[in-house]
């Protein structure tokens, strides 16, 4: 019952998101703008024709190592820093300043600094996903409950138990929704770098779709990047169930 | 009405706890015999917790010691074990790992962890919550799941902060009588911080009156004539009845 339900709830929405998008571009509200039929066949012919594999296999590169290392050193760090006051006072600031910072200004300093290649894009998409990842885990770590910690010490639980069955686990709610962030802001910074450094991949189709005015296939590649990030984001929220099956605790409105 | 030495179990000598200038405990001795309960009773604010958990080895004495067994206390130690207050449950964990947890922590393998816990968890009356979630659970079963994990580990000594103060009266009332057939047959010593005066008096061998800022010991109580009577019967005992008239006199100017 529950699952139909809530698949029929996304089909409607997505229905109405559509409808409404291919209704705005009949008008239209923009001679930039193309109805979702037109998109969709865009989409299609770059699927047919292999463009857009092509494409994602250069963004991917990037977007994938970028995430990689922001989840692993995210997390670490930020277990780091919600542990010591000390660490925290060392590295906290430049979080903070990385949220800050104005990113599109700052990539002409990463390009002169490490080249145009694979690297500064990383960079960029580390810029964008780790702040999050950090801040939320180093926030979750500080605030573990008092009772759960003096439970772990109570009932003899060495350092490192604590740490990896009681704090960690503890925080692994906040640990998530810092990572679903810090994709969701990893794939901003992986396109961001294509348009910004070198165009390749899903950045390429866009920038050059746009020169050219074929703004169909422009929406289609930003479509279809949507699209991934989505998937990439239930995904994430498969492997939270998998590994902390109580967390799921439903809705706040179920009782 | 001296208990001998070796029938104490844990021994509190002239325990001192300040907080910067805040003096929580003050020159606090106290002993605990051995296979009973005592109760830390008193108004709130007095560090009948603090004392708690100086004894859990959680917190440490400014000055004074505790000894278990005739052993000085450093820390946590495998003949003490905790029930808490507000239960400290992994939410991510389900009944089994919960309860077996203070096993898993001393590294015992998990089959014979689960045995173990399986165990305990017919003993409090959980049989079939196994696979469930504390979220899924009422307040008197969590405590439940949180007595189970304390039992399993097998302590000499088990330190219960105001277990049942988070549950509601009819949990409660039915906690305390099992709490009496555990004392009985459950050869430990209950170490039992409330400050309800009736459930002090009715579960309790001893009786220790803590009295606030700073905290002393102001009265040890030992009900004797109700114990044997039978859970359904100390309520209407009239020693019951004067017991709890007598402390709450003592009490009440305490109380703002």
């Amino acid at each position: 019952m529950m699952p139909q339900r809530s698949l029929m709830l996304t089909l409607l929405s997505a229905g109405l998101v559509f409808g409404a998008w291919q209704i705005a571009g009949m008008i239209p509200v923009s001679y930039a703008f193309p109805t979702f039929l037109e998109t969709m066949s865009a989409l299609l012919r770059m699927v047919l024709d292999g463009t857009l594999f092509v494409a994602f296999g250069e963004t991917l590169k990037p977007l994938l190592v970028g995430i990689a290392i922001s989840a692993a050193l995210g997390i670490g760090l930020g277990l780091w820093i919600g542990l010591s006051s000390w660490f925290d006072w060392l590295f906290s600031p430049i979080f903070i300043v990385m949220q800050a910072a104005p990113l599109a200004a700052l990539i002409p300093l990463l390009v002169m600094v490490y080249g145009i290649g694979l690297t500064s894009k990383v960079f960029v998409v580390c810029i964008m996903a780790m702040p999050v990842i950090v801040l939320n885990t180093s926030g979750a770590v500080r605030n573990t409950p008092t009772p759960l910690k003096e439970m772990g010490r109570s009932f003899l639980g060495s350092e490192r138990d604590i740490v990896l069955k009681i704090i960690l686990p503890a925080a692994s709610p906040i640990i998530f929704s810092g990572l679903r962030l810090g994709v969701s802001a990893g794939f901003i910074g992986a396109v961001l770098a294509e348009l910004k450094i070198t165009p390749t991949g899903v950045g390429d189709i866009i920038s050059y779709s746009r020169s050219i005015a074929d703004y169909p296939s422009m929406y289609a590649a930003i479509f279809s990047i949507i699209v991934l990030a989505v998937l990439f984001l239930n995904l994430l929220e498969r492997l939270e169930d998998f590994l902390f099956e109580g967390n799921n605790r439903g809705y706040a409105s179920d009782t | 009405m001296r208990t001998p030495a070796s029938e104490i179990a844990v021994t509190a000598r002239r325990i001192s706890k300040n907080y910067g200038a805040v003096e929580a405990l003050r020159n606090l001795s106290l002993d605990f015999p051995r296979g009973q309960l005592t109760s830390l009773l008193g108004p709130s604010g007095c560090g009948k917790t603090t004392l708690l958990k100086i004894i859990a080895g959680l917190l440490e004495p400014t000055s004074g010691e505790v000894e278990v067994n005739g052993k000085a206390v450093t820390g946590p130690g495998p003949d003490r074990a905790f029930v808490f207050q507000d239960f400290a449950l992994l939410p991510w964990a389900n009944v089994l790992r919960n309860v077996a947890f203070g096993l898993e922590l001393r590294g015992i393998a998990r089959s014979e962890r689960e045995a173990i816990a399986e165990g305990y968890i017919r003993n409090v009356g959980l049989a079939g919550f196994e696979a469930s979630y504390p979220h899924e659970l009422s307040g008197g079963m969590r405590q439940r799941v949180g007595l189970a994990r304390a039992l399993s580990v097998d302590a000499q000594v088990l330190l219960m902060d105001e277990p049942f103060s988070a549950v509601d009266e009819q949990t409660r009332r039915k906690f305390q009588e099992d709490l009496l057939s555990l004392v009985q047959r459950e050869a430990k010593t209950f170490i039992f911080v409330t400050h309800s005066i009736e459930e002090a008096v009715y579960v309790s061998d001893q009786i220790a009156i803590l009295l606030p800022r700073p905290s002393r010991v102001s009265e040890i109580i030992r009900p004797g004539g109700f114990r044997n009577k039978g859970a359904d019967q100390i309520r209407r005992d009239p020693e019951y009845l004067d017991i709890v008239d007598e402390i709450w006199a003592s009490l009440r100017r305490y109380v703002e």
